[in-house]
């Protein structure tokens, strides 16, 4: 046991925890009873707060431990998250600012809401909340992987169901301020989580290297390390086979992340178009952050980190890897206070994914279908306790179930999340899909995706299915026709899932507009998505 | 400043800016290893640089689309309607 590593850690926490719950009472409304306060903060989060709340929304503490301990592991091709988040706000920058409009309009809270405006259908805006529930809850147990390593790090690494304890008594405190303070707990938070990250991570830049005889020691020792074992697809640069799956991958986690609803609900918190638009200029800031967290794992391989072995799982967990480096190579205290980062950090993202998902249930599925008259007050209540429930769904995941499980659920949440893509994304420009051809898209590219990744397998670790998003291009196939041949280059399973709902969804159009099938009523206009912060026409927060 | 135009989509030429840092995708432009800058192979400086180019793109569509004249009901004399594929 690490004592001063765990006073450091637990004297942070109980900080949070307190304003947590201090959080209800900060920039109150009238009422937390309406879900525009409970799970949106009163919509009126200006340029600073987003910054820190989205921030600490999309790097989350499972990309703060897994990027690295992907490169640790694979070498260049971890890299993709830098590209991924460097790319990510010029492709958003003008579909989310019609977003925020268009919502702050209409006073929708959720993707899904938008959609049921848009086509009037109830029936695409519940498949368009599942996708975004689904999708959403092995990303929350994924944040419960990253606290759990720094706990195992601090030497709470019991086993059996008694070695989740700690992880147990943590998000039992997470939830009940949810509970009480909604999307405010998470956006108060992300100010101490995303300064210490900051913090850690530029010490770490600035110290590690130097101890380790500088960046081109680094390199080389990673370089050696990479030719040493048998596998072809590791390496410091990438290989003839991996480029094009590099950059499908980055591009297609950049389309996807602000499907995701948690992505959006930080969005749509926010006061008004310039603020998203300042944020989208100043976000970057993280992405350097991840960058340079990335090559903390060629840094592991100089220090000769170990990771250690889940004594849950029995298994070495490559995740410890950053915790186990700051904790041989930082003062115990500042070890604390890194840990404390990374725990923190797996809080604030939890915290935000568990509201968008009990949003989508409360607004979506709920309101729609159990509850059609339920009072502003009672969606409240509901998606409070939709909160509690996702999350305890999430420590049942990882509780009970083996972790492994979760991170291939959330290879599968990526490629599921961004079949939605012409539904929201798209609509948001024209109206030309028809929902028959966008309901039909989503199935065809639902399909072919789940069908092409169940397919993927890694031999080396002994997989037969679900091995990761790289797919081997000769594995495309048309009805038995290969278009590729047998060509080895690997592109990210996405794209072609992706194209195939969107060939679909093409052609059913077609033929639904050539019989003159209803195409559902929009209940937008097209100045909605122009309409600013000091329009009359914006909706009341939190009106009845 | 005014608000609520009347047309679907409002285009900018200086949007086009936003296409810039996708070219980091184009992974065989940057997959070497020399020149190496502090001790970094030039695959890794060469993508870390284009995050302060993402943000020169975006920060200067945001500062130039920031006062662009919204419609008002008049007919818009810049010629937006022409690319206007929402408006009815």
């Amino acid at each position: 046991m690490q004592w001063t590593e765990l006073i450091v850690f637990s004297a942070l926490f109980l900080l949070v925890t307190v304003m947590g719950f201090v959080a209800a009472r900060w920039q109150k409304g009238d009422t937390l009873d309406h879900l525009d306060e409970w799970g949106l903060g009163g919509r009126k989060f200006g340029s600073w707060i987003t910054w820190f709340l989205v921030g600490g929304d999309l790097y989350t503490a499972y990309t703060f431990v897994a990027v690295p301990a992907l490169m640790f592991g694979a070498g260049a091709t971890g890299f993709f998250a830098l590209p991924y988040t460097v790319i990510l706000y010029p492709i958003v920058f003008l579909p989310l600012v019609r977003m925020w409009s268009v919502s702050r309009v209409h006073g929708y809270v959720t993707p899904a809401d938008f959609v049921k405006g848009r086509y009037g259908s109830h029936w695409l805006a519940l498949l368009i909340a599942i996708t975004g529930i689904v999708a959403t809850m092995p990303y929350i147990a994924l944040q419960l992987v990253g606290l759990e390593a720094v706990l195992r790090s601090m030497g709470l690494n019991g086993s059996g169901i008694l070695g989740h304890l700690p992880l147990f008594i943590a998000f039992v405190i997470l939830a009940l301020y949810t509970y009480q303070s909604g999307l405010r707990a998470p956006a108060l938070i992300a100010f101490v989580k995303d300064i210490l990250i900051y913090l850690v991570i530029l010490v770490a830049i600035i110290y590690l290297p130097s101890k380790f005889g500088g960046w081109g020691e680094i390199f080389n020792d990673a370089q050696a390390k990479f030719d040493a074992t048998p596998a072809k697809t590791d390496g410091i640069l990438l290989n003839s086979n991996n480029q094009l799956q590099y950059a499908t991958l980055a591009l297609g986690s950049a389309l996807a992340l602000f499907l995701y609803p948690h992505s959006l609900t930080g969005i749509l918190a926010s006061r008004g178009r310039n603020v998203i638009k300042r944020n989208m200029v100043a976000l970057p800031a993280y992405s350097l952050v991840l960058g340079l967290l990335a090559l903390l794992g060629y840094v592991a391989i100089s220090a000769g980190t170990k990771p250690i072995v889940n004594q849950a799982t029995g298994r070495p967990d490559t995740n410890t890897i950053v915790p186990e480096l700051f904790g041989a190579n930082f003062p115990s205290w500042f070890a604390g206070i890194a840990f404390a980062a990374i725990g923190i950090g797996a809080l604030v993202p939890a915290a935000i994914m568990s509201i968008a998902a009990a949003n989508l249930w409360t607004r979506n599925v709920y309101k729609e279908y159990i509850h059609k008259r339920a009072t502003p007050a009672q969606e409240a209540k509901q998606a409070k306790l939709a909160s509690l429930v996702v999350k305890f769904g999430a420590v049942a995941f990882i509780v009970f179930v083996d972790p492994q499980f979760s991170i291939d659920l959330q290879l599968i949440g990526g490629v599921m999340i961004l079949q939605t893509l012409p539904a929201v994304a798209i609509a948001l420009y024209t109206r030309w899909f028809h929902v028959y051809g966008l309901v039909a898209g989503w199935v065809a590219g639902m399909g072919y995706g789940m069908w092409l990744l169940y397919n993927i397998g890694n031999p080396a670790i002994g997989k037969a299915h679900f091995a990761g998003s790289a797919l081997p291009m000769g594995q495309l196939s048309l009805f038995g026709w290969h278009p590729f041949g047998g060509s080895t280059l690997t592109i990210y399973v996405g794209v072609p899932a992706l194209a195939a709902n969107l060939l679909v969804a093409v052609v059913v159009t077609l033929i639904a507009k050539k019989m003159r099938v209803f195409n559902g009523t929009d209940q937008t206009d097209p100045s909605d998505y122009h309409v600013d912060e000091d329009s009359p026409r914006v909706k009341p927060v939190a009106a009845h | 400043m005014p608000s609520d135009p009347k047309t679907g989509l409002r285009w900018s030429n200086w949007n086009l800016l936003l296409i810039v840092p996708l070219l980091m995708l184009i992974t065989p432009w940057f997959n070497f290893d020399q020149p190496r800058l502090f001790g970094m192979p030039f695959f890794y400086w060469y993508q870390f640089a284009f995050v302060p180019l993402g943000v020169l793109c975006v920060a200067v569509v945001y500062i130039k689309t920031k006062d662009a004249p919204a419609v008002t009901g008049k007919p818009d004399k810049l010629g937006v309607d022409d690319l206007d594929e929402g408006a009815k």
